[in-house]
């Protein structure tokens, strides 16, 4: 017997429309690339450093040259970190607090030490505090010398744009991803479940479908968030998965019900295939494309997802980057001119969006040739 | 051109383009006339290209991947239609040359009223105002013969039966007294009383209205009854152009002839059908003789199933709360013994499926008892009817339908060994599943293909491979081969034969088809509005017709030329 022929299946026929479709090819080396980059994050080869304060904060882009107006570090590239409190904040004319403060500020100049006394309090963490400043010169790398340029310039504590934007776009790529993934696997149980069995099963999920859409999305996040309590990269998933399987449910229900009623299925039935064996053996390979559609599609919404969140406060936490923190603190940035970050993050969203997105519409018509 | 002629076709040739490298030509430079006021047949399987000529007439073919051959001429009225421009081109058809198509369910829009759909053609071609286009829509109406023209104009196509949407259909393409009524295959998704009025309206109209028909179909049967000409074609190329009667009674292409007699007569039963194999070789045709089988049931059969007073009722929502019965099956009763086959007779909506499934328990019966063995199939529980399952099977209408396309045709026939634990271990039941494709009359290498890649009648053979898998005793073909050309109907039912003479199995034989029936059954029930009314031995029943509802049936079989 040969067991060499094999045909080609739905799978290798999509790929084979999917290789003829230019447009198709290039957005996947583009999703490829980033993958890659996101691969190559995770397992430390680029971007591990991300925290080390490298530059100056604030460095300019190399090519736009090294702030030259001093600003607020100075050029010798030391950080001086007293010189802010230092130096006398310039007089306001237009305050109308301005006496008062002057005042304040005469009594002050005449007693300093009357604020640092602590009211002969002594400071319960100060050997904390002295411990750890310990430890952290022994672990941190002092930078002697901090760069005033970098390729892409730094952020406020000196960080690599560059280094930060991979290292953030690993994290928006797990969290669209995971949650993307989570959020089809729980619509197409549900949806196999309510459209294959229909009657009060099918009431039963579209009740609670009912009820879950009609809540505002935002505050439902916003209500999960809460519930959920603590911040984390876990935490984005869930919240993101657990309100995103409302679309895959209604695609893939609606496909069961349609598909539960053909002929293939009734012969599964009369050779004696059980209920599940039916959903998920029989049929879900059948539908299987409207899933993973779902999937891409969800991805990018999830990543844009992540960035809001973020960017209201409920995202990653602290210490962590991901590209809705990079854009949280660009916006205080952009006060003072420093665009660099918010044009890193936004940049690589958009390019990544926009390959993904042109990427799921080709996979669409590579497997469902029909529609186009 | 020939003055007689009004439509001249020559040398087309179509080309469709698959991919960027493969091309596949559907039609091979074909020529045929049609004459003015007369009828043309345009017969052939599918695939033999008679339907892509007809639309390449209408100019309907998609324009991104066809290729039509320059040196084509498609001449109507004197002017080569292929050389008109397409804005031309749009007002001819419609005006000049109108279609009607096979799937008259599908080619009405079902958010228009039928009355607001004719009009739309008249006030597009032939310029009448709202008022004009729906008094003459009410004559076109009464002239198709349409009951009750005056409401019929404001009902929406799902309010309508199949027949009198086709009728719609047919009024819409005669709204503009067309010289030319291209008819594509346009009773094939009809029943048999339904197909015989459609088929005389369509020939009293082509009289009364002195038009040409070019009438395409896959049945020779139906062209004795309405064509002047025929013309039969085969893989693009057409194979005999000729009056229908001399095509009829001296064919002389052995194609032709092979396609007039792998149809089930209604008067011979040979041993096994011919098909066109055996034509082209030289095996059957004038002058072989071929031994005759008879059927009937008989004294001393051995019943395997006796099923009483089975009835299947539907309730359909009345309201806001009000349920309202419909019953599918009544009362129905009969008695299959071993290794013979009981056909099941009747138009669409006659129960005739609803008693095949309600049997596999695929519906839940209402009421009735089926004896199987001894034990009662439709009262048992679910679980202890698995064992059972699998001596009761079903091939279904549509081979297309039935294969779950994601499987290959390996798994297709493992999974139902596996489920019901037949053989030892996976290599015997593999080794099982080659046996039982070489059984079908498939080559080994199909194992690992997908349904996909089969032909229909291929398709239906791995449908009968995954039933004989379980070693049913009983096998339901639900209209089995009714999705099927001829010539492969002709070997598909050779092998359901085959398998019965071999393993003994019963068949419950359901169909619409009178000819097929009469030739595989040995008994036959009548069905109608869910009830029996005729059943007698199927030679007995053609014979004698008893019912008045099995007459009407009997009557409409087309039957051909009448020599």
């Amino acid at each position: 017997m040969s067991n060499t022929h094999t045909s080609p299946g739905l799978w290798a026929l999509a790929w084979r429309r999917l290789r003829g479709d230019k447009v198709a090819m290039v957005s996947l080396a583009v999703v490829g690339a980033f993958f890659l980059l996101m691969i190559a994050s995770a397992s430390g080869l680029v971007g591990a450093n991300w925290e080390d304060e490298v530059a100056v904060s604030y460095a300019p882009p190399t090519f736009m040259g090294a702030d030259t107006d001093g600003g607020i570090d100075g050029v010798d590239g030391v950080v001086h970190a007293s010189d802010e409190r230092s130096t006398p904040t310039p007089v306001n004319v237009l305050d109308p607090l301005a006496d008062d403060i002057a005042e304040l500020r005469a009594q002050m100049g005449s007693n300093p030490a009357a604020g640092v006394e602590m009211y002969g309090v002594t400071d319960p963490l100060s050997d904390d505090l002295t411990a750890l400043r310990a430890s952290m010169g022994k672990t941190k790398k002092i930078i002697a010398h901090k760069a005033s340029t970098l390729p892409f310039g730094a952020d406020k504590w000196g960080h690599d744009v560059i280094d930060k934007t991979i290292k953030g776009g690993e994290t928006s790529i797990v969290v669209g991803l995971v949650a993307a993934l989570l959020a089809v696997v729980l619509g197409t149980v549900f949806g196999a479940v309510s459209g294959y069995f229909g009657g009060i099963v099918d009431d039963f999920f579209n009740w609670f479908y009912s009820i879950f859409t009609s809540i505002p999305s935002i505050l439902m996040i916003l209500t999960v968030a809460a519930v959920l309590q603590q911040k984390g990269v876990l935490t984005i998933v869930l919240i993101l998965g657990l309100t995103g399987w409302t679309g895959p449910y209604r695609l893939i229900r609606a496909e069961y019900i349609k598909h539960k009623a053909r002929e293939y299925v009734m012969a599964a039935d009369a050779i004696g295939a059980s209920h599940w064996r039916k959903m998920f053996s029989h049929i879900f390979p059948n539908i299987s494309h409207v899933a993973l559609v779902q999937m891409s599609i969800l991805v990018v919404g999830f990543i844009k997802a992540e960035v809001i969140l973020s960017f209201l406060g409920f995202g990653v936490p602290v210490g962590t980057v991901s590209w809705g923190s990079m854009l949280n603190e660009a916006q205080n940035e952009l006060i003072l001119g420093k665009w660099w970050q918010l044009t890193a993050a936004a940049a690589a969203m958009a390019v990544l969006v926009t390959a993904f997105s042109l990427f799921t519409d080709a996979l669409r018509d590579a497997l469902d040739p029909k529609v186009k | 051109m020939d003055q007689n002629n009004l439509l001249e076709v020559r040398d087309l040739r179509v080309i469709f383009r698959l991919d960027k490298k493969n091309t596949f030509e559907a039609v091979k430079g074909i020529s045929f006339d049609v004459p003015r006021n007369s009828t043309v047949a345009l017969v052939g399987e599918s695939g033999s290209g008679k339907s892509v000529s007809s639309l390449a007439v209408m100019g309907l073919l998609p324009p991104d991947n066809t290729i039509i051959d320059p040196a084509s001429s498609i001449h109507f009225g004197g002017r080569n239609l292929l050389e008109l421009s397409i804005a031309e081109r749009r007002t001819m058809c419609g005006k000049d040359i109108s279609m009607i198509f096979q799937e008259p369910m599908s080619s009405l829009n079902p958010v228009f009223t039928v009355g607001f759909q004719i009009a739309e053609v008249l006030r597009q071609h032939m310029g009448m105002n709202r008022k004009q286009a729906r008094a003459r829509t009410l004559e076109l109406l009464e002239e198709v013969g349409i009951p009750d023209p005056a409401t019929k104009i404001d009902a929406y196509p799902s309010q309508m039966s199949g027949g009198q949407q086709q009728r719609v259909m047919i009024a819409m393409a005669i709204a503009c007294e067309p010289k030319l009524l291209i008819a594509d295959e346009p009773t094939t998704a009809l029943d048999v009383t339904i197909q015989k009025q459609i088929m005389d309206l369509i020939a009293a109209l082509q009289k009364k209205h002195q038009m040409s028909v070019l009438f395409i179909t896959h049945d020779l049967g139906l062209v004795g009854e309405i064509a002047d000409h025929v013309i039969v074609m085969r893989h693009g190329e057409v194979r005999e152009t000729g009056e229908v009667r001399q095509v009829f009674e001296a064919a002389k292409d052995t194609y032709t002839q092979a396609l007039l007699h792998c149809r089930p007569s209604l008067d011979e039963r040979p041993w096994r059908l011919p098909v066109i194999a055996d034509y082209m070789e030289g095996k059957a045709g004038p002058g072989v003789e071929i031994a005759q089988r008879t059927r009937g049931y008989t004294p001393g059969d051995e019943p395997v199933l006796v099923v009483k007073n089975l009835s299947k009722s539907f309730y359909l929502r009345d309201g806001w709360f009000g349920k309202r019965e419909f019953q599918a099956v009544k009362d129905v009763s009969f008695t299959l013994p071993r290794g013979k086959t009981l056909g099941v007779v009747g138009e669409s909506g006659s129960g005739k499926t609803t008693v095949g499934l309600t049997l596999l328990r695929l519906h839940q019966a209402t009421g009735g008892t089926a004896m199987f063995h001894g034990k009662d199939l439709i009262s048992m529980p679910n679980k202890e009817y698995l064992p059972y399952k699998r001596r009761i099977q079903i091939i279904f209408q549509n081979p297309y339908a039935s294969l779950n396309p994601r499987f290959t045709v390996g798994q297709i026939l493992l999974e139902p060994m596996r489920i019901h634990n037949i053989g030892a271990n996976d290599k015997e039941r593999i080794a099982k599943a080659y046996w039982l494709l070489d059984k079908v009359g498939l080559p080994e290498q199909a194992f690992h293909r997908y349904p996909h890649e089969f032909s229909g009648g291929q398709r239906q053979r791995i449908a009968i491979a995954r039933c004989l898998t379980m070693q049913p005793e009983i096998l339901v073909c639900d209209e089995s081969v009714s999705a099927l050309d001829v010539s492969v109907q002709a070997q598909v039912l050779n092998l359901l034969q085959d398998l019965q003479d071999e393993f003994g199995l019963s068949y419950i034989f359901i169909s619409h088809d009178l000819s097929v029936v009469k030739y595989i059954a040995d008994q036959v029930m009548v069905m109608h509005k869910g009830q029996v009314v005729e059943m007698a031995d199927s030679d007995e029943l053609y014979r004698n017709p008893v019912h008045p509802y099995t007459q009407t049936l009997l009557s409409a079989i087309p039957r051909g030329v009448q020599l």
